[in-house]
């Protein structure tokens, strides 16, 4: 088969991106086969709301699930799943209680390496991760099988670089922003239709103590009142199409709100959707021993002129 | 049983002087540092390795390795294009066990973890393959909290002590720890590597400094600084140094020999040996509180919150607590239980000091080792007079080392028991492997009962 220029390619696309927190929990909550304890339920506001963002996410074509995880933590540049095919055991370092977790994904190589070009050709340190040893972090698994519990189309999966605890928010911000534009620029030229995933939850203040029963429902809420009106603020902000304020206070959120924003993900999310200015879908909202998560869809496909 | 720490070490946690030795000169003279203290542990007669590891964070309270075989692959998130990393080791789960409960007692949230497939992390596995590569010691590898503070990383320490020393334990404790961690954020080749900057260069030799003359605490004592000067601003504080230091009993008068220092990918790595034999240097001032029982932010969920009845000052079951009276001549230690009346735990008269009745209670969780003898409703319950009676000597030591006298210095004792028959021999075991040794005289009672659920109780009178 001739390879047509890229040109004449059809032209890949962005059709959705997600806030898709990872909190081990929600997969313990949910007692899928892969995953070893069991639980009697709890968090169902959040799994109510992952099943509200498969039942949109299955109504809308795509190829490929572009994650950025910030439990694969990277130090030294912005790296890349870079074979084929992972499988094997993940077991929670901090929650190994609720996920001993049996994974088997597929990773789109391809477009990996094409991010992982771009970026480099744009002044990005950045690496594949060739190694068939490495275990694949947890963060990842659980959004992925919140997500695709099937695990039935490839992933491409993107480390966090460190670059707020080195440099500062706003490092991160101009790194990420940049991490985002070359990924969108990637996906489009690769002729793939993508789903964007930032795996990281809003407020990230835990508690320090664990319930009896983990899933005990009545010892969940928010760590604190300030965490709280922080999360509010910046859903607000996504409900109401106003990106470009959170990237604006992103500074002062992730420092007062702790939060997991500090990974790189939710900017490099808002860059890879070119600063959207449409109302995102909450889909839902808890807080998981206290830190606070939405799940959150920007349509792309129905607000981007150019998405097909 | 006394058991002790035999030695300490400080070594990096980045896995180039076990995988890549010789990529560069720096990286193999850690590897040859790796190995000499290898060979200097071999040669204590160590028989327990304690890694308090700075690449294993938790949330929950502390978390202590107990799966005594785990093994596995490991590959560094960073840098893992220098190779895999197979592991298996022996770890000493009993004694995690008992650490893990020793933990409770001193009020610190910490739990075990014994599940296959379980990731070690990189700090200990670079550790326990180099320090003790045919497994023959074995080990306990303990998290390190992301929120603990001090106080809550220096009682890990103490409980771990207690462990050492009722177990009769030869242990060397091992940090595995960066000096300043900042890493080039880009890639490098390895015979360009060196130290990040000056400022780190020069506050790592000047940390190195202070470890080389055996001031352990002062280095702990600057944890706050140093984290700020040369660490991301990642794991909270210097900490490591807080646990090693505890470990060595807060000591600055350590023998000090740093055995390497290099880059590693502009991190500062060091591998230090601290032997607890005494220098010349002198104990220094101690600023901060030597805290016992950790009684910081814990109980943050819902209905868990801190109640009168959950409040170890007011058990739960008993008499109400109260503190000591500082009366003419009182001793009072925050290291003993809060009495259970208006009384001190002891008082000097000339060069004698008389101590209140002790029992068995922890100080600040009240707890009672060994369990109490009655439930909440007064129905009787099985409990260990032998736990409790060694509790009750180790609370008269605390007290005893308040006021500056010492257990070899007690003159009379008399003991008071609620039930002769079933505990006489228990509580005899334990006194002829603790104060029998020092040679008291001792009268020891019957009696209906005590004012709390415990079956033991001591009157000491002793020399100051």
């Amino acid at each position: 088969m001739t390879e047509l220029p890229p040109t004449l390619m059809a032209k890949g696309s962005i059709v959705a991106g997600c806030l898709a927190p990872h909190p081990p929990h929600l997969v313990y909550a949910e007692n899928p086969p892969q995953n070893e304890p069991t639980s009697e339920g709890g968090w169902e506001q959040l799994r109510w709301g992952y099943e509200r963002l498969r039942e949109s996410l299955s109504k809308i074509d795509h190829d490929v699930l572009v994650l950025l995880s910030p439990h694969w933590q990277t130090y030294v540049g912005t790296h890349f799943l870079g074979i084929p095919h992972f499988e094997g055991l993940s077991v929670d370092p901090v929650f190994p209680n609720l996920f001993r977790y049996t994974y088997d994904m597929n990773i789109d190589v391809e477009l990996s390496q094409a991010i992982h070009d771009k970026a480099k050709g744009s002044g990005l340190a950045v690496k594949m991760m060739e190694n068939p040893d490495f275990r694949v972090d947890y963060g990842t698994i659980t959004t992925g099988h919140m997500v695709n519990p099937a695990f039935d189309k490839p992933l491409v999966v993107i480390s966090s670089n460190r670059s707020t605890h080195y440099y500062s928010v706003e490092v991160m911000q101009e790194m990420m922003m940049e991490l985002g534009r070359v990924t969108r620029e990637a996906i489009e030229e690769s002729g793939k239709k993508a789903v964007i995933l930032a795996s990281n939850s809003l407020s990230h203040r835990h508690f320090t103590t664990e319930s009896e029963v983990p899933e005990d429902m009545s010892k969940e809420h928010i760590a604190s009142h300030a965490m709280h009106l922080w999360d509010m603020r910046i859903i607000d902000y996504m409900r109401t199409g106003q990106a470009q304020r959170i990237l604006d206070e992103m500074p002062e959120f992730t420092e007062q709100a702790i939060a997991e924003s500090d990974g790189g993900g939710l900017t490099w999310l808002l860059s890879t959707l070119k600063v959207p200015d449409y109302p995102a879908i909450l889909h839902g909202y808890g807080t998981i021993i206290g830190t606070g998560n939405a799940i959150v869809e920007w349509p792309c496909y129905a607000n981007e002129g150019d998405v097909q | 049983m006394n058991g002790s720490l035999v030695g300490s070490y400080v070594v990096p946690v980045h896995p180039h002087p076990l995988l890549v030795p010789e990529q560069n000169e720096g990286w193999s003279r850690l590897r040859a540092a790796f190995d000499e203290a290898r060979d200097a542990i071999k040669e204590s007669d160590a028989d327990l390795l304690i890694i308090y590891s700075t690449t294993w964070p938790s949330i929950i309270g502390h978390q202590i390795q107990a799966d005594p075989n785990p093994q596995w692959t490991l590959v560094d998130q960073d840098f893992h294009d220098l190779g895999s990393m197979d592991y298996s080791f022996n770890i000493d789960a009993d004694f995690a066990e008992a650490w893990n409960e020793a933990n409770h007692n001193r009020g610190l949230q910490s739990r075990t973890v014994a599940y296959h497939g379980f990731p070690i992390d990189v700090g200990s596995v670079v550790a326990l393959k180099l320090l003790n590569p045919d497994n023959k010691i074995p080990a306990v590898i303990v998290s390190s909290n992301v929120y603990a503070n001090r106080s809550e990383t220096t009682v890990l320490a103490k409980a771990c002590l207690d462990v050492i020393q009722k177990t009769g334990r030869k242990a060397v404790a091992v940090t595995a720890m960066s000096m300043s961690n900042r890493m080039f954020t880009e890639f490098i080749d390895p015979s360009d590597d060196r130290i990040h900057s000056l400022k780190d260069d020069e506050w790592n030799r000047k940390v190195l400094e202070f470890l080389e003359e055996g001031r352990l605490e002062d280095v702990a004592q600057l944890s706050r600084t140093i984290h700020q000067q040369i660490r991301v601003q990642k794991v909270v504080t210097f900490k490591p140094m807080w646990w090693l230091s505890a470990m060595n009993g807060n000591r600055n008068n350590l023998t000090g020999r740093v055995l390497a220092y290099e880059a590693l990918h502009g991190a500062g790595g060091a591998v230090v040996q601290l032997d607890p034999t005494s220098t010349g240097m002198g104990d220094k001032e101690y600023d901060e509180d030597d805290v016992e029982y950790y009684r910081g932010e814990r109980n943050v969920l819902d209905g868990e919150e801190t109640t009168e009845a959950d409040d170890p000052l007011t058990p739960s079951s008993g008499p109400a607590l109260w503190e000591p009276p500082e009366s003419k001549g009182a001793v009072n230690s925050k290291a003993a239980p809060k009495p259970v009346g208006m009384y001190p735990h002891a008082r000097q008269v000339g060069d004698l000091l008389y101590l209140s009745g002790v029992g068995p209670r922890q100080p600040g969780t009240n707890s009672i080792p060994g369990g109490p003898i009655r439930d909440e409703d007064g129905n009787p319950v099985e409990y260990d007079i032998k736990a409790q009676t060694r509790a009750v000597v180790e609370n008269i030591a605390r007290i005893l080392e308040e006021a500056g006298s010492s257990m070899d210095k007690i003159v009379d004792v008399t003991s008071f028991l609620v039930d002769m028959d079933r505990d006489f021999a228990g509580y005899n075991e334990v006194w002829a492997a603790t104060l029998g040794h020092y040679g008291p005289t001792r009268t020891t009672l019957a009696i209906r009962a005590l004012p709390t659920p415990i079956a033991v109780e001591m009157k000491v009178i002793a020399k100051i």
